[in-house]
């Protein structure tokens, strides 16, 4: 299977060693090695909560180069609705809007528009008795991810419906080819929020290829916007009609039960934060829910307005959202999206979605069992401190480490203090090993010379 | 490899830890999903019976390759008619415990559904022995 591509990485040259990306990790997915936290490509889900752990700001997220908009002779933007409401009230959607056409955008669209027509087919899912039950939304990317890799049992309770960016940009495409843009003009671009949703784009799951050609981070636009706003180097265009078609449907969306709200039947739970959910899950894998027939599950705190790359925070992001939610005109706007409607509905779903459990110790049954038996056996002599001086997240995961011969018992400091007393370790074969995992400089014997220990 | 769980009648907060290390183990081994599920079912709810009904109880889990073999033994009132209590519907439940929404009598056939081999075996006043097993390859 190929491995998951991932948006997230790490700037070595910033890097202290500090393990606290390893620690946050809801995959185990982070360990430390010289003093280097790996990243396991086929366990990261791109949640980013190493982004927001890391005190070094040393994870860098990947994205396209802005000047590539000009590649193309009709550059659009995808806009996440939340994007404006990072902004204080004094910056109007106008202004926003206008710096976006000011940069060269020729059109610009907020990507949960595509929400009133993705309502009726979570209306119709809901109604299909045939469905498994609960049905897990499977709009957040980084929550398809961490149910692949564990909770491969609940994959098949994945709507499988694509998210409003999907579908916003399929009308796009073909709205501009059939006003006659050939499609090599046309260059969607989308702002994210996070770093999930730039790997769904770069390697989807469930399809071969995304619509989106291009993907800017939002802490880069965030910047970019506020810049050419505070210089004053913008003409205000005075058609907003761009950012008008959104209904409250729309605007609630990307926010915490934005899509329990969409629903007029059943049981329906919306959770945030990508340990909660983990936690629901594994409740849910252990059959003690039931009768729940829709989850709204996001990895974010806060859902998108907690996205890792949103410039503000995250309570106050989504406060201005519920108030624009408030001020938002009851009257209807006439959306070009409709015209669409059966094209963009018969292209709602995904492919298939395959489970990869990172669990799983071996392809062959018998050998999982014997280092399965191993590890456990390993597991009961280590200290369940969870220090992480060995370099992994938890005791259970150093022993699965040492079973797949990539870590030894003696990296637990434990085991080397018991060691030492038995005379079986020398003092300096237990600095050998800590060098080993922390690097050199972190137990370099000059280090403490120039404290006062007076 | 073995594993022997203790289970308190009466404590429902705690009930779930078998079926909870079990599905662990049986990820780690790779087992099909389809699998797994149909396991933590019948565990778990072997697993309530107990705490439902009986005073306390242990639970003797055996995994190996070809599968998980499980024996619940609990001290408690037992079942005078396992014949019946097989039987889907069938309960003991007084009508008001039925009103709350329990006591449905799908237990034990429920559990049956989701094994491969159920043995139940009661002596009232004594307690209850529930036998479970689920082979991972199937011929």
């Amino acid at each position: 299977m190929e491995d998951f591509h991932h948006a997230l990485s790490f700037k070595y040259e910033l890097c202290i060693g500090c393990s606290h990306c390893t620690s946050v990790c809801p995959t185990a997915a982070i360990h430390v090695e010289e003093g280097r936290p790996i990243l396991n490509p086929n366990r990261c889900i791109d949640c980013g909560r190493c982004y927001n752990a890391c005190p070094l700001n040393a994870i860098y997220i990947e994205q396209d180069d802005f000047q590539t908009i000009y590649d193309y002779k009709y550059p659009v933007l995808l806009v996440p609705s939340i994007f404006s409401s990072q902004f204080q009230d004094k910056f109007s959607n106008k202004v926003i809007l206008s710096v976006f056409y000011h940069l060269g955008f020729k059109k610009v669209y907020e990507v949960e528009r595509a929400v009133n027509i993705l309502k009726e087919k979570y209306l119709e899912m809901m109604q299909n008795e045939e469905l498994e039950r609960p049905i897990i939304s499977s709009f957040c990317p980084a929550i398809v991810r961490l149910i692949q890799v564990k909770f491969p049992s609940l994959v098949s309770n994945l709507s499988l419906v694509r998210p409003p960016l999907d579908i916003t940009a399929l009308f796009i495409k073909k709205s501009l080819e059939n006003s006659g843009i050939p499609r090599e003009d046309i260059g969607i671009f989308y702002i994210s929020p996070c770093a999930a949703k730039i790997a769904a784009i770069k390697s989807p799951v469930g399809e071969d290829k995304s619509v989106v050609d291009g993907v800017i981070n939002m802490n880069y636009m965030y910047n970019k916007v506020l810049r050419i706003i505070k210089q004053g180097e913008y003409k205000l265009v005075t058609d907003e009609e761009d950012f008008h078609s959104m209904s409250n449907d729309s605007l609630r969306f990307s926010l915490t039960a934005g899509e329990v709200r969409l629903m007029d039947r059943g049981r329906n739970l919306a959770i945030d934060g990508v340990h909660n959910v983990s936690r629901f899950l594994s409740k849910l894998e252990d059959d003690y829910v039931d009768n729940i027939d829709f989850l709204e599950l996001r990895a974010c705190d806060e859902s998108c307005a907690g996205g890792i790359l949103c410039a503000g925070d995250r309570f106050l992001t989504a406060e201005r959202q519920r108030n624009r939610l408030k001020r938002s005109s009851r009257k209807k706007h006439a959306d070009e999206m409709n015209q669409y409607k059966d094209y963009l509905l018969d292209n709602i779903v995904v492919g298939k979605v395959e489970p990869r459990s990172m669990d799983k110790l071996d392809d062959d049954i018998a050998v999982a069992m014997r280092k399965m038996k191993k590890s456990y056996e390993i597991n009961s002599h280590l200290p369940q401190v969870d220090c992480r001086i060995c370099g992994y997240q938890s005791c259970k995961e150093l022993a699965i480490a040492i079973v797949n011969q990539k870590a030894s018992l003696t990296h637990c400091i434990f085991v080397q203090r018991v060691l030492e007393q038995g005379d079986k370790l020398t003092n300096m074969e237990s600095i050998k090993i800590t060098r080993k995992i922390w690097g050199e400089n972190k137990v370099n014997k000059n280090s403490l010379d120039t404290l006062n220990l007076e | 490899m073995n594993f022997k769980f203790e289970v308190e009648g009466g404590d429902f907060t705690n009930a779930g830890t078998a079926s909870s290390q079990v599905k662990k183990m049986m990820k780690q081994l790779g087992v099909d999903a389809a699998i797994i599920k149909r396991t933590v079912v019948a565990l778990y709810e072997a697993e309530v019976n107990i705490v439902a009904h009986a005073y306390r109880g242990d639970i003797f889990v055996d995994i190996d390759e070809s599968g998980i073999y499980i024996k619940l033994v609990d001290e408690g009132p037992g079942i005078p008619d396992i014949d019946q209590a097989m039987i889907k519907g069938y309960s003991t439940a007084s009508p008001k415990v039925r009103e709350m929404g329990f006591g449905a009598g799908m237990g034990l056939p429920n559990i049956k559904a989701n094994t491969d081999v159920l043995n139940v075996f009661s002596e009232v006043g004594k307690g209850t022995t529930v036998e479970i097993s689920n082979l991972f390859q199937k011929e």
